[in-house]
């Protein structure tokens, strides 16, 4: 509100000003720390003499398996951020009873609120399940990597420039103040005329940009690059619901950027595709950000019902019960995403067909939500159940997402709709399915294939504390929240009048601070299993008695993956392998043809990063420099036709002749 | 493609010994159809914001007001006819022919800067009189649609240029010739894309 | 339904007892109906949710690895009846909660008029319905009632057992007209009328607020709803007779500057029409209304002369787009004269450049404009050229 003034752009600065530093204490606060940290961090990369590792193994890479551990990383550490502001958050709602004002301005609790979604999707769940299928993909279908290595390095860091993005919001300037969504005319220039919606834009585009190129890349490899034998009915399920997650956001997310685009041509040039006069149109902005968001969803927990499907049939020692009816409801929820999109504003004044239509649309994504359920449960039915935290993740999902799914009925039922939108009742739904779903999923993922990644298992009793803590706060964080909604109370409040809500804010509280324990003790759980990591190692590369490829070789792999390509004759491939005696061979290598690494990926990001931030701060003269620099980079780039290198023969064996090595010892 | 169709029948074997070629770049035609359908999806939302706000004249002019169909006429030929020349230049390199090859890219090229020539003389004179994008929705819509073509035609044609110089750098060499069929279904996407504009901007909003 | 209702809401929400549901014990029929269906739904799919969490609790317990009495069959994975009924309960709860729901959208849609008061009373034909025109504003909520010729800001009363039909509308941003214990929510948006019908059953006073977070003052934007007998409604009509000034286009144009936590004021009079002026967003003399500006596009718009049709903006509440020149609205011209006089003074406002900005000459700020030579002011003159 106190940029109601004119603000002049400045030939060199653009609308840069010793103002745009935020004054306000919290903020300074976390910069001070951000910044000591980061000192602290490039003292130690300085001390150890970490850069180069750093650069030439990390950075620069394009082994599927570090991206997808760089995505892990990002998503992690954003989560720390996005759980902050949701920390924040329920404190201001349990202080601001009885005339308090709580302790954050309206100013700075609406960028909260809208940081927290914005993050919490697109820079903790997106990083997180692209990190996944990342890692997991080329394993599971046997072969070296991914069809485009440079395009996946090059999409990560976009995605981290999207984050750097929202992150340089929190210093200089300050974030949109509009809800995750910045739904027009609020998000218009005339009600928010500084730089928080460009922040939000420009964020968003420079990580859309990096998810789209990363969809393409895992559909062809998965289309493309299978191991000999895997038809597409004996893919890993994981794969499966893979594909259709990646055909999601190649068919989606275009859309965001399509329509981000016209909101800032709105608000660049002037233009009018959602002002509300000179026939522009509000609702249009509605209508399409939410054919990008609805599908934005099943991409979220599609791969995690993947995952959920390899850890019960994993640790029941089973087969996946129904594999074909599964395939089957991935693929219809796919088709369905499509055409549900309008239950998020059924009370917008649509006609009562076009409602009844979206709603019904809604409601029958549940049976094959409904059908996999069950076939979690057949899985479990006859079957071996081993607790090993992947597993306990598990079914802490099933009954979790069983009651979301339930409420989230509920809310596609357009009467019951017209007094539940927009409630905390909301709120609390999405939070149930994706804490129960998308979080706890990915926990089971993180807990299943860390040995995978790093060749030793996570410490389980940290693991376990971390697991009853973030449960017990889940349900304690959110049960409230579907009481405070019954009672009538809606989402993004910042003061409250009625005294008898405070209570339930209370719980509310209480069950954030649990989740932060939970947190907390997961990080504990990485630090004592790293510490401890002789203890726990793996040497087997197969700790739990897996199922899939991946388990087939050492862990954590070579770079190469697999010394011979698999042949797969069923869909439990390694499964099958074993039970047939299948013998690794140990000599006979042969030289293997690999992609070598760049650092295109790595400018061609920043270029964007600078290219964004001087769009939002209209510094013209950077932005045109950035943009230059961007399209002769990528020019220069295309002239190198030496992508790829192959390693000799020699080095294969000698890594293979280690882990037969090593194998044996654990036979002995 | 090392999928299905060459797998021995043998379920003893689990395991190639010798390594399954993998073809150079074996998924970027796959990979390129892919992101040109999702560069469609953009183009399908932009025409979607055309057809609902393009009535919302904003008591300003309409597109039988604006437009002039003749102007647009060249402008079309000069697209059409620059990708039948991509398809002599396509011709000309799967016979190997690199000169031949050459000059219809350049020639192509050519036809395209002028199709951005004619439509930023377009674009200049709606500015020019008043009639530019902030005037009313439709205008809106207009410029976007119509600008986001000329848009991917004009990297459409910095990539060819630089694909020409690769050619005389490096030969038909088999990264360039895959380039090169990369560029080809570009720019033939873009003929279609303003088939539909053509179509549906410019004939319909005049006859209307 | 009246014997039922109870037992059903004990059921649901019986740990609950000690706080105010309203959601599922509202207070006005049309919520009732409402909630009637959300608690129908919710014991529907309680039929599958229920067993499926006993089943999964049950077969974690009775298959863990360390009971060996059970059984194992590493290699079972398809059955077609388990397989048939996996999918046939879920589309049988679907179809039958799809049934109700494409009843209970069309029977309780916001825009049909309603049929009944409350559950045992039907609609006479004698009563004629409140109306009620609401406007959001940033950020507060206005209230006109045509029939009383009065408006009140962030108060409602509504007399109990009549039906009121809601019009709505938005001075800015989207917001949602929200009185949960009533009759659900509606969006209200600028440049469009959105409708709402509702009754209230019973006396007392209830929350209404906006539901669509709109901006800084949204945690503010309530209202009372009073539930009241006639007696108390016409005292509270007479009572913003009595208090209030007059709410013309003036005091409306003021009332729209932003503010938070309005007090309750009334109005003692309305301009005629003004609710429509606003949903046309013409209140500002001087603009074209949508409605006009609607049946000009619909005949096709006003041609190359309508490229003079604009003026540019007045309101410091307009903000220009950096590389768009300042903002402008559609002049209303009704004749000649005007559109003369119109054409005179756009001429004599200036213009900015546009690319000024890339030299850092301009301000994005529709109020405050540098003026810089421009290319394409000189509209009248090409005009003439066409």
């Amino acid at each position: 509100m106190e940029m109601s003034e004119p603000i002049s752009v400045h030939p060199i600065f653009g609308r840069l000003t010793w103002q745009a530093i935020p004054y306000d204490p919290i903020v300074q606060m976390t910069f001070l720390v951000v910044v000591l940290g980061g000192l602290g961090v490039v003292y130690m990369i300085y001390r150890y003499k970490l850069w180069g590792y750093l650069w030439n193994e990390w950075f620069t890479t394009v082994d599927h398996k570090k991206i997808g551990i760089m995505y892990m990383v990002l998503g992690i550490i954003m989560l720390l951020r996005g759980f902050a502001d949701a920390i924040m958050m329920r404190l201001q709602q349990v202080m601001a009873f009885n005339g308090s004002d709580g302790y954050l301005n309206a100013h700075h609790y609406d960028q909260v609120f809208t940081a927290h979604g914005v993050i919490m999707i697109f820079f903790v769940a997106m990083p997180i399940i692209t990190g996944l299928m990342n890692y997991v993909i080329p394993l599971q279908i046997g072969t070296r990597d991914v069809a485009f290595p440079f395009l996946n390095n090059f999409s990560f860091w976009m995605t981290a420039g999207g984050a750097v993005i929202v992150m340089a919001s929190l210093f200089l300037g300050e974030f949109a103040q509009t809800g995750w969504l910045a739904f027009p005319p609020l998000s218009g220039l005339d009600a928010s005329p500084y730089v928080g919606v460009d922040y939000y834009i420009w964020a968003l585009q420079v990580a859309g940009v990096g998810t789209t190129l990363s969809g393409i890349n895992l559909i062809c490899t998965i289309l493309k690059m299978r191991a000999p034998g895997m038809t597409m009915m004996k893919m890993p399920i994981f794969t499966w619901t893979s594909l259709c997650t990646n055909v999601l956001i190649v068919a989606s997310f275009p859309v965001l950027t399509a329509v981000l685009v016209l909101l800032s041509l709105d608000r660049y040039v002037g233009t009018n595709f959602f002002t509300t006069d000179m026939g522009g149109n509000a609702m249009m902005y509605v209508n399409l950000i939410w054919i990008w968001g609805h599908p934005e969803v099943y991409i979220l927990i599609l791969p995690l019902f993947g995952v959920f499907s390899e850890v019960t049939s994993t640790f029941s020692g089973k087969r996946l019960f129904g594999y074909t009816s599964m395939v089957y409801a991935t693929v219809v929820i796919t088709v369905l995403a499509y055409v549900v999109w309008l239950h998020h504003f059924f009370t917008m004044g649509n006609g009562a067909s076009v409602n009844a239509f979206f709603g019904i649309t809604t409601m029958i994504i549940s049976i094959p939500t409904g059908a996999k359920i069950f076939n979690w449960l057949f899985t479990m039915y006859h079957g071996r159940i081993r607790f090993e935290l992947p597993m306990m993740w598990t079914i802490a999902f099933m009954l979790t997402f069983t009651v979301g799914g339930m409420t989230g009925v509920l809310l596609a039922v357009p009467p019951a709709d017209f007094l539940l939108h927009n409630s905390l009742f909301l709120v609390a739904h999405f939070h149930n399915v994706i804490i129960g779903g998308v979080l706890f999923g990915s926990f089971a993922a993180i807990n299943y294939w860390w040995p995978k990644a790093f060749g030793f298992k996570l410490d389980h009793f940290w693991g376990a504390v971390s697991f009853w803590f973030w449960v017990v706060g889940f349900w304690a964080a959110f049960m409230p929240l579907y009481i405070l909604g019954l009672m009538g109370v809606t989402r993004r409040m910042r003061v409250f009048d009625d005294p008898s809500l405070q209570i339930w804010f209370g719980i509310a509280a209480l069950g954030a601070v649990l989740i932060a324990c939970g947190i907390g003790a997961m990080l504990v759980q990485f630090a004592v299993s790293i510490w401890r990591r002789e203890e726990l190692a793996d040497t087997t590369g197969d700790p739990w008695n897996g199922r899939t490829l991946e388990w087939a070789t050492s862990s954590p792999p070579p770079d190469y993956n697999f010394a011979f390509t698999p042949v797969v004759h069923a869909t439990d491939a390694w499964a099958d392998m074993k039970a047939r005696g299948y013998e690794r061979p140990e000599d006979g290598f042969r030289p293997i043809h690999m992609p070598s690494n760049t650092s295109a990926g790595v400018v061609l990001a920043g270029l964007s990063v600078v290219l964004a931030m001087a769009l939002i701060w209209y510094v013209w003269w950077l932005a045109a420099l950035a943009f230059v620099g961007l399209i002769g980079y990528a020019i220069y780039h295309t002239f190198d036709y030496h992508r790829d290198y192959h390693i000799p023969a020699d080095e294969v064996a000698r890594v293979e002749t280690d882990r037969t090595r090593r194998l044996s010892g654990v036979a002995s | 493609m090392s999928t299905t169709a060459d797998v021995a029948t043998d379920d003893t074997v689990f395991h190639y010994e010798e390594e399954p070629h993998h073809p150079e770049g074996g998924s970027t035609m796959l990979g390129f159809w892919i992101y040109l359908m999702s560069d469609c999806l953009i183009f399908a939302i932009l025409f979607a914001t055309f057809g609902v706000l393009g009535g919302n004249y904003a008591a300003g002019p309409g597109p039988a007001d604006l437009f002039e169909l003749e102007l647009i006429a060249i402008n079309t030929s000069l697209l059409l006819v620059s990708s039948i020349t991509f398809g002599f230049a396509m011709l000309a390199m799967v016979g190997g022919r690199q000169a031949t090859m050459q000059i219809w890219l350049a020639v192509t090229g050519l036809l395209g800067l002028g199709f951005l020539g004619v439509e930023l003389y377009e674009f200049h004179h709606l500015i020019h009189i008043g009639a530019g994008p902030q005037r009313s929705g439709f205008l809106s819509a207009f410029f976007v649609l119509v600008g986001t073509h000329g848009l991917h035609v004009f990297f459409g044609t910095i990539w060819l240029v630089t694909l020409m110089v690769q050619v005389q750098k490096r030969g038909l060499v088999e990264a360039n010739q895959r380039r090169l069929m990369c560029l080809s279904m570009f720019w033939h996407f873009l003929d279609v894309i303003w088939i539909g504009v053509f179509t549906f901007v410019y004939l319909l909003g005049v006859l209307q | 339904m009246s014997l039922r209702r109870p037992i059903l809401v004990a059921l649901a929400v019986l740990p609950l007892a000690g706080c105010d549901l309203v959601l599922l014990s509202p207070s006005g029929d049309v919520a009732q109906q409402q909630s009637n269906i959300l608690i129908f739904a919710t014991l529907l799919m309680l039929l599958v949710i229920v067993p499926v969490m006993a089943l999964t609790v049950l077969f974690a317990f009775r298959y863990r690895a360390s009971n060996r009495e059970a059984r194992y069959e590493p290699d079972w994975d398809h059955s077609t009846q388990i397989e048939l009924v996996v999918w046939a309960v879920p589309l049988l709860i679907i179809i039958v909660l799809g049934a109700v729901t494409y009843v209970g959208t069309h029977h309780l849609d916001p825009y049909r008029p309603l049929g009944r008061v409350d559950s045992d009373t039907p609609i006479s034909d004698d009563v004629e319905p409140l109306e009620v025109q609401a406007v959001s504003l940033d950020w507060k909520w206005l209230f006109i009632l045509p029939q009383y010729d009065v408006a009140v800001v962030n108060e409602l009363a509504l007399p109990v057992d009549r039906p009121v039909t809601f019009s709505l509308t938005s001075e800015k941003v989207m917001n949602t007209f929200s009185v949960p214990t009533m009759a659900g929510m509606i969006y209200t948006m600028a440049g469009m009328e959105t409708t709402l019908h509702g009754v209230l059953n019973a006396e007392g006073t209830f929350e209404g607020r906006s539901a669509h977070y709109s901006g800084a003052g949204f945690s503010q934007m309530r209202f009372d709803v009073i539930g009241t007998d006639d007696a108390g409604f016409e005292e509270w009509i007479a009572g913003l007779r009595d208090g209030g000034e007059r709410l013309d286009r003036d005091t409306y144009l003021e009332l729209a500057e932003p503010s938070v936590a309005n007090p309750v004021s009334g109005y003692g009079g309305v301009e005629e029409n003004l609710f429509d002026l606003v949903v046309n967003m013409c209140v500002e003399p001087g603009r074209m209304c949508m409605s006009e500006m609607m049946a000009i596009d619909a005949e096709g718009g006003l041609g190359l002369e309508g490229l003079v049709a604009t003026l540019p903006e007045t309101s410091d509440r307009r903000v220009g787009a950096v590389f768009g020149p300042a903002p402008q609205y559609v002049a209303a011209i009704c004749t000649e004269e005007e559109a003369m006089e119109a054409i005179a003074k756009r001429e004599a406002l200036p213009v900015r450049d546009r690319f000024a900005t890339l030299s850092g000459k301009a301000l994005p700020h529709g109020g405050q404009l540098t003026p810089v030579a421009l290319p394409m002011t000189d509209a009248s003159g090409q005009e003439s050229e066409l």
